[in-house]
């Protein structure tokens, strides 16, 4: 029992790290980014590309990959979704949603739909001994370096300068902009940010999930439940809201397999019920 | 002069002369030719097990019959053409529709996906043209929805499931647990798995339906060990994938040295490939073909991976033998008029590269071969790329398939 909930919290940990950039991604630009799942996808084949073609091992994938596909996050931002902004938001689910299945599609054109393989890295190869229970070391690497990450996002964002702005241009953009500060400067930064933390999500997800191009297109509607029981733009919310339901699936699995994957959407449901604008939104970002 | 004569042919005036075919079989090729279609998954989680390279599998039957018969071929005009059903259903329909009136196909070969399988049995049978399923499990195409234009080549779930679950039940490991994916194709492994475990002797401690697509197991795979009495092995009918995310998790776990082997209710060589041998060793499943259990496989398997640079399926494998005992049957008619080719089809013995001792059953119309238990090797074991399967035994045709045709099948 206490075993499956540590397992909940590690399926949690990437709905977690996807639901953090998917909110910082809203917050900021107001853009519901249907590519990020795509992103993920990339992540983890620019792990396995870089193993197989260049010989990279895992670690140099983790710090490399996730600076690649940022760098691209903000060329994607300054090329296409800064100019659809102005436009009806639908243009850029629209643009975004494309975007996602063009992706996928380029990387079944050059590796087919049959997922790669790609092994754990050695070091992390073995099971931790947890005292209560045994436990395969990578997973706890993951559960560890997903929580390190989220917390250290939420450091930055409440303890410093531009954390205060980006949270303040998050909830009241006119008035930050008012007290003279360029909130434009921030928003291509927090785009590849949030790119860059789907990318990290999917290296972590290689050595433990299939890697093949619909990884990501099956996770994304999960993660989008996960963000709206947060509360849209609520970062704090969306990382609660990750772990919570990588829980709840755990145990859902446990005792009603049948119902686990309609379990997100249950309780999606009910929190909006509850509270409308999520666990932790506040009703000013639906204005 | 030869154009001319093709066109004249196509209005049917004139035939032999424009396909050359044998003394007395004028106008008994329509449209003057033969035209094969391959539909299929060209795209998505089909496409490597069979897809392009089926395509391609078909081809080269084309090329062997030509070779082998030349100028006395019923048709030297034959075509190839393929198509894309994406998995559905709906478009599988349109698609068969489309191939059989448009594009002229007087076969269709393939169709993976039960459901798509099935909707196009439906189609042959009301236009009355031939369909030969190579790709689907189900046993409804040679049971309740059999038809008379409708052939079940190369394997099905009753094989799949009476291969694995007799011989590892038999091997000893009597308690199972099961996890199969919630949609048709895995409620039907279940049904077929725990039937033939228990005729076997065993038992199915439980069964548990997993969300479909899944990329996280774990839950299963750890209460397994702790399950009373203790299952000896693990039987996933995951496919794709979600096969591939299980057998890593169950290595994760480390299952194997917990005592709870691990059997697969449908895997191909391609997904081994995926997951490197290391992760599946020792992982026992059903095959109808290995590419390298004997020379004969080989010399053939050398071929194709010629033309796309991979081992073939056992899929890519049958549907180059359908596609050559299709055109073999229009040889000795002589026409590719469907009942007549129905006729040629019903009964016949087959032996090629891919089915041994084969017939094709006349009540049913599904082709009983030999097939084989496979297992992993490790990797210290393979000693090429792609050779990962030992074949642990053969199971003789009688055995391998339902040995009663459905009563339900009325042709």
């Amino acid at each position: 029992m206490l075993q499956q909930a540590f397992n909940g919290l590690v399926g949690g940990a990437f709905y977690a790290l996807l639901a953090l950039g998917l909110a910082v991604i809203f917050g900021m630009l107001g853009v519901v980014n249907f590519a990020h799942g795509a992103f993920y996808m990339l992540g983890a084949f620019g792990a396995f590309v870089a193993l197989d073609s260049f010989g990279l091992n895992f670690w140099l994938a983790l710090a490399l990959v996730p600076v690649l596909l940022g760098a691209a996050g903000v060329a994607l931002e300054r090329l296409f979704i800064r100019r659809l902004a102005p436009l009806d938001p639908l243009y850029n689910f629209l643009f975004t949603f494309g975007l996602a299945l063009i992706l996928q599609d380029l990387v079944k054109r050059s590796y087919g739909v049959q997922s790669q393989p790609y092994p754990r890295p050695s070091e992390l190869g073995g099971s931790i001994d947890l005292g209560l229970f045994t436990y395969p070391a990578y997973q706890v690497f993951v559960l560890a370096v997903s929580a390190v990450v989220c917390g250290a996002v939420w450091v930055v964002l409440t303890r410093t300068r531009v954390g205060m702005i980006v949270r303040a241009a998050t909830e009241r953009p006119e008035l930050t902009r008012a007290l003279g500060i360029d909130v434009g400067r921030w928003v291509t930064p927090v785009f590849g940010f949030g790119i860059a933390l789907a990318g990290f999500a999917g290296v972590l997800a290689a050595p433990m999930r299939a890697v093949n191009p619909l990884m990501g297109a099956d996770l994304i509607i999960t993660v989008f439940a996960v963000v709206v029981i947060g509360g849209l733009g609520s970062v704090f919310g969306s990382v609660a809201a990750g772990f919570a339901v990588g829980l709840a699936s755990a145990l859902g699995n446990l005792y009603a397999p049948a119902l686990s994957q309609t379990l997100v959407f249950i309780l999606m449901a009910a929190v909006l019920l509850w509270r409308p604008a999520g666990l932790f939104g506040r009703e000013e970002a639906f204005r | 002069m030869r154009l001319m004569g093709c066109g004249l042919a196509a209005a049917g005036v004139l035939l032999a002369g424009c396909a050359g075919g044998p003394g007395g079989g004028g106008g008994k090729i329509s449209d003057g030719k033969v035209v094969l279609a391959v539909l299929n998954d060209q795209t998505a989680v089909y496409a490597d097990v069979s897809g392009r390279n089926s395509v391609e599998a078909v081809r080269m039957a084309v090329a062997d019959y030509k070779a082998k018969y030349g100028g006395k071929a019923a048709s030297t005009e034959i075509e190839v053409v393929a198509a894309d059903h994406q998995n559905k259903p709906d478009v599988a329909n349109s698609k068969a529709q489309e191939l059989y009136d448009r594009r002229r196909a007087d076969v269709i070969l393939d169709v993976p996906t039960s459901s798509a399988a099935l909707a196009v049995a439906n189609v042959a049978k009301n236009k009355k043209k031939i369909f030969i399923d190579v790709g689907a499990a189900t046993t409804e195409l040679e049971g309740k929805q059999c038809n008379k234009y409708t052939f079940h080549y190369g394997y099905n779930s009753y094989m799949l499931a009476h291969g694995t679950g007799t011989a590892v039940t038999q091997d000893g490991a009597k308690n199972w647990y099961i996890v199969y994916p919630d949609y048709a194709f895995g409620q039907d492994m279940q049904k077929t798995f725990t039937a033939a475990v228990q005729k076997a002797g065993g038992k199915v401690v439980k069964a548990d339906p997993a969300p479909f697509p899944n990329d996280n197991f774990s839950t299963f795979l750890l209460k397994a060990p702790g399950m009373n009495p203790k299952p000896q092995v693990l039987g996933t009918m995951q496919a794709g994938g979600d096969l591939v995310n299980l057998v890593k998790q169950y290595n994760e776990y480390k299952l194997r040295e917990k005592g709870v082997g691990l059997a697969a209710g449908l895997m191909f060589l391609s997904d081994i490939h995926s997951l490197g041998p290391d992760a599946m060793a020792g992982t026992r499943f059903t095959d109808a073909w290995y590419w390298n259990a004997d020379p004969k496989n080989r010399a053939w398997a050398d071929r194709f991976q010629a033309k796309t640079g991979k081992r073939p399926t056992s899929v890519h494998a049958a549907n180059y033998s359908a596609a050559l005992q299709y055109l073999e049957a229009v040889q000795r008619g002589g026409t590719d008029k469907a009942d007549d080719v129905v006729g040629q089809l019903e009964g016949r013995k087959v032996e090629d590269v891919f089915a041994r001792n084969g017939t094709i059953r006349a009540e049913d119309h599904l082709l009983l071969h030999d097939a084989y238990l496979a297992q992993v090797k490790p990797s210290a074991e393979v000693k090429e790329p792609w050779d990962y399967q030992r074949i642990l035994k053969t199971i003789p045709a009688s055995e391998a398939f339902q040995p009663q045709p459905d009563p339900a099948c009325k042709l």
